[in-house]
C-alpha cells in the first residue's frame, strides 16, 4: 500500500471580526514578530474554535489543530464532525485552495476537488459550451471532455437542453449537468464536499452508485465529506472524526462512527431531564424539558428484550402561547438515521400550546429490529417549519434478541433489518 | 514516506509558504485548454443576448469619439497635435480602453472570482491571461475601424505621413499589456483586505486618462502640468502610438526608456505580490 496523502500537524487560524483600521496595526506588528524571528503571534493568540462561547469581538480562532493522517492509494476516506468541526478547511487545504497556517501536507497524483456542484458555470454560455469551461475548471484537457463527452450529456440527462443557456435550466437540471461533469473527471484522487445533498432521490442514488464504481473499480483514492453517515458507511472504509479543529478518532468507518454517535451523545441523569444546552436549535418559545423511557412495570430502563413493549415521557415547557405546532419523535438507528417518527396526533395535523408544562406519553410495542436505537425530539412551527426545539441522538437504548414472551423470539443469529412492520400474513397450503 | 518515483510534479507539498514564482509560471503551460476556453467565454459573454451582437465592439469607440469630438474639439478647441479631431480621439481611446479595461479587470480578478477561487484550484494566473488575450482579441477588431477610418480621413480630407515606424505598433501594444497587469496585479492583491483600494479605483482611472495625453497631446502641455504628464507612464506610450500611425506626436527617447524600466517593474513587483496574495486570500476576502 503506498501513501498518497501525508497531512503533517496542519493547523488552520482564522480571525474572526471585522476588518478595519485597526487591523492595520495588527498587520505590521505581526510582520516585525515574524521578520524578529519569534512566533507568528496569528498562531499563538489562536483559541479553541466554539462558535457558541462569545469571546472578543477580533479573537483569533484555530479551525484545524494539529491534524494529521494518511491515506493509501485507492482508499475512500470519510471526514465527519459537527458543523464547525474544521472539515471544510480541511478540504479547502487538500484541494490547494488555500494554505494551512503552519505545518503541510503532500500530495502523490493528480487532485480533483469537488467542493460545490457547477463551479464555473457561466449562466449565458450553453449547456455544451459549459461542459467544456467546467472540464476545464476541474482540470481536464479538451480532448478528454471531448472523448467523453457522449458519456456525460447520457449521464445528465438533459440532452434536448444541450444548446439552450444554463440560465434557463431548472436548478434540478443544471445539477445534473454539473455533476455529470465531474463524475467523468479523471483524477488520481477525488475530493467531494457534500455535494451529494442536492438533487431528487432518484439521482442523489445515481451519484452514489457513481462514486460507488470510481472508488472501487477504478483504485481512485476519495476523500469525502457528509454529515449523512448511511453514505459515509457506504462509502468509506476508512474515516476521520474531527472534533474542534483535532482529530477525535480515526480508522475503520464503523468504529469511527461509533465514537462520533457516542460522542454527541447527550449527557443524561437517572430522572431524564434534558439539559438545557442540548437543543441543537430553536427560538426558545418551547423545549424539551424531560425524557423518560420505561418498561411495563414503569421501571426505568436503556435494554430491552425483542418485542418488549417502550413506554416514554416527554416533558414540554412552553414559555409562551404557541399555535399550529407539529411535535414529532423520532427513533433514530446507530448510523443517526431517521427510522420512524412517532406524533401526538396520528394524523400528522398542527396543534396549539398554552403556557405551560406539558407530559406526553407513548407506548409502543414490537416494532423495532434488534439493535442500539436513540430518540430525536423536535417541535417546529407548521407554516415555516422553523424549528422551536430540537435535540438530536438522546437518550440511547438498545433492543436485544433475548425475549421475555415466549411467543415472540428472535431466532436468527444476524440483524434482519431495524424495523418490524405489524403485516397481517396467511400461510395456506395450496397444493 | 512518499516515495519521490514520480516526476515531481506529480508531488504536492502544501504548506504556509506561497508557490515560487517559477512553479507559477511553469504550471500556466499545462493549462492551455483553459486559457483558451476562458478567452472564448469573455468574448462571447461579451455580446451575449444583445441583438447588434459583435458590433458593439465597433459602436463603444465609435459613441466616445462622438462625445469627445463635440466636447473637446468643438467646444473646448483643445489642441489635437494637427491632426484631424477624429483620428486623435479615435487612436487614442483605441489604446487607452485596451489598457483601462485590462487594468480593471485584473485588479478586480480576486474578489470577481472569489467564488471560484474558493472552491477549487487552476493557476490563478490564466485569469488575467486569459482577460489579455480576450482584450486583444477585442483590440484587434477596434483597429480594423481605426484603419477604416485612416484610410477614409487620408483619402478624404487629409492625408498624414505613413513611415516605417508602423511596424512598431505590436511592441507598443505589447508595453502597454505589460503595464496594464503588473498594476492590476498590485492593485488586485492589495485591495483583498483593504477594499477602500477597490472603491478608489474609479477616480484612479479618471485620474490616469485626464493626465495622459488621450484628449490633449503633450506638445500643448506646459509647467506643471507638463511635469505630470510626463510622469505618467502612458504618456510615451500614446504618443508613441499616434507616432508610429500618423507621424504626429512628441516622442522622448528618455521618457520612452522610463517607461519600459516602469512596466517591467512593475509587472515583476506584481507577479511576486500576487503570488504571495493568492495562496490563501479566500480566508480574507
Amino acid at each position: 500500500m503506498s501513501i498518497v496523502v501525508e497531512a503533517n500537524k496542519i493547523s488552520k487560524v482564522y480571525r474572526l471580526g471585522q476588518f478595519s483600521g485597526s487591523s492595520i496595526g495588527f498587520d505590521i506588528k505581526r510582520w516585525m514578530a515574524i521578520k524578529q524571528g519569534k512566533q507568528d503571534p496569528l498562531l499563538s493568540q489562536a483559541q479553541e474554535n466554539d462558535r457558541t462561547s462569545s469571546a472578543g469581538k477580533d479573537s483569533i480562532v484555530s479551525s484545524l489543530k494539529d491534524v494529521s493522517f494518511n491515506i493509501n492509494k485507492g482508499d475512500s476516506l470519510g471526514i465527519i464532525g459537527r458543523n464547525g468541526a474544521g472539515k471544510s478547511t480541511l478540504l479547502k487545504i487538500l484541494s490547494q485552495v488555500t494554505t494551512p497556517s503552519s505545518g503541510s501536507v503532500t500530495i502523490k497524483g493528480k487532485v480533483a476537488s469537488l467542493l460545490e456542484v457547477g463551479t464555473g458555470f457561466h449562466p449565458e454560455l450553453s449547456g455544451r459550451e459549459n461542459i467544456f469551461l467546467n472540464g476545464a475548471i476541474l482540470g481536464m484537457k479538451v480532448k478528454e471532455i471531448k472523448n467523453k463527452f457522449d458519456e456525460i450529456v447520457d449521464f445528465s440527462g438533459v440532452e434536448r437542453y444541450l444548446d439552450t443557456p444554463v440560465k434557463r435550466y431548472s436548478s434540478g437540471m443544471y445539477v445534473r449537468l454539473a455533476f455529470a461533469v465531474a463524475a467523468h473527471l479523471e483524477s488520481d484522487i477525488l475530493i467531494v464536499d457534500e455535494v451529494l445533498a442536492v438533487g431528487d432521490a432518484e439521482f442523489q442514488r445515481k451519484c452514489m452508485g457513481k462514486m460507488n464504481d470510481l472508488g472501487s473499480s477504478s483504485g481512485r483514492t476519495i476523500i469525502f465529506v457528509s454529515h449523512n453517515m448511511a453514505a459515509i458507511n457506504q462509502l468509506c472504509n476508512k474515516s476521520l472524526f474531527l472534533n474542534k479543529g483535532m482529530v477525535a478518532a480515526s480508522g475503520d468507518t464503523s468504529s469511527v462512527i461509533a465514537s462520533y454517535l457516542n460522542y454527541n451523545k447527550v449527557v443524561e441523569n437517572f430522572e431524564g431531564d434534558i439539559p438545557e444546552n442540548s437543543s441543537l436549535h430553536g427560538t426558545g418559545e418551547a423545549r424539551f424539558t424531560k425524557l423518560r423511557i420505561f418498561n411495563l412495570n414503569k421501571e426505568p430502563k436503556k435494554k430491552f428484550g425483542f418485542g418488549e413493549n417502550i413506554f416514554i415521557d416527554i416533558e414540554l415547557t412552553v414559555n409562551k402561547k404557541i399555535e399550529q405546532v407539529l411535535v414529532g419523535i423520532h427513533i433514530v438507528n446507530n448510523l443517526g438515521e431517521k427510522i420512524c417518527m412517532l406524533t401526538i396526533n396520528s394524523n400528522y395535523t398542527p396543534i396549539d400550546f398554552e403556557k405551560g408544562v406539558y407530559n406526553m406519553s407513548f407506548q409502543f410495542g414490537d416494532i423495532l429490529m434488534p439493535g442500539e436505537y436513540a430518540f430525536g425530539l423536535s417541535i417546529s412551527h407548521f407554516s415555516s417549519g422553523a424549528d422551536i426545539d430540537y435535540i438530536e441522538n438522546f437518550s440511547q437504548f438498545s433492543i436485544s434478541r433475548d425475549s421475555s414472551n415466549k411467543d415472540l423470539i428472535y431466532p436468527w443469529p444476524t440483524i434482519h433489518g431495524i424495523y418490524k412492520p405489524n403485516a397481517i400474513s396467511e400461510l395456506k397450503k395450496i397444493v | 514516506m512518499i516515495s519521490k518515483v514520480l516526476p515531481s510534479e506529480q508531488v504536492k507539498i502544501i504548506d504556509k509558504n506561497a508557490r515560487s514564482l517559477k512553479t507559477s509560471l511553469t504550471e500556466l503551460t499545462s493549462h492551455q485548454d483553459l486559457l483558451w476556453l476562458f478567452v472564448k467565454r469573455d468574448f462571447i459573454s461579451f455580446y451575449k443576448q444583445t441583438i447588434l451582437g459583435p458590433i458593439w465592439f465597433f459602436l463603444q469607440p465609435i459613441f466616445t469619439t462622438t462625445i469627445y469630438f463635440f466636447l473637446f474639439y468643438n467646444l473646448a478647441k483643445l489642441s489635437t497635435d494637427g491632426l484631424p479631431g477624429v483620428l486623435f480621439y479615435l487612436s487614442g481611446i483605441t489604446l487607452w480602453s485596451f489598457f483601462s479595461e485590462l487594468l480593471l479587470k485584473t485588479s478586480g480578478l480576486l474578489r470577481e472570482n472569489a467564488a471560484i477561487f474558493g472552491k477549487v484550484y487552476f493557476p490563478r494566473l490564466i485569469v488575467p491571461i486569459s482577460h489579455f488575450f480576450s482584450g486583444l482579441l477585442k483590440l484587434s477588431v477596434q483597429l480594423f475601424l481605426l484603419a477604416a477610418v485612416s484610410i477614409i480621413v487620408y483619402f478624404f480630407v487629409s492625408p498624414f505621413n505613413f513611415t516605417a515606424a508602423f511596424f512598431l505598433i505590436p511592441f507598443i501594444i505589447l508595453l502597454t499589456a505589460i503595464q496594464s497587469c503588473g498594476l492590476g496585479l498590485m492593485i488586485a492583491s492589495l485591495s483583498v483586505k483593504y477594499r477602500d483600494i477597490a472603491l478608489l479605483m474609479g477616480f484612479f482611472m479618471q485620474g490616469l486618462m485626464y493626465s495622459t495625453t488621450v484628449i490633449y497631446p503633450l506638445s500643448s502641455t506646459s509647467g506643471i502640468l507638463n511635469k505630470i504628464v510626463l510622469l505618467n507612464p502612458m504618456t510615451s506610450i500614446i504618443e508613441s502610438f499616434r507616432f508610429c500611425l500618423f507621424n504626429k506626436g512628441t516622442v522622448i527617447y528618455a521618457e520612452l526608456i522610463y517607461t519600459i524600466i516602469f512596466s517591467f517593474l512593475v509587472l515583476y513587483v506584481g507577479l511576486l505580490m500576487f503570488i504571495r496574495t493568492e495562496k490563501d486570500f479566500v480566508d480574507t476576502i
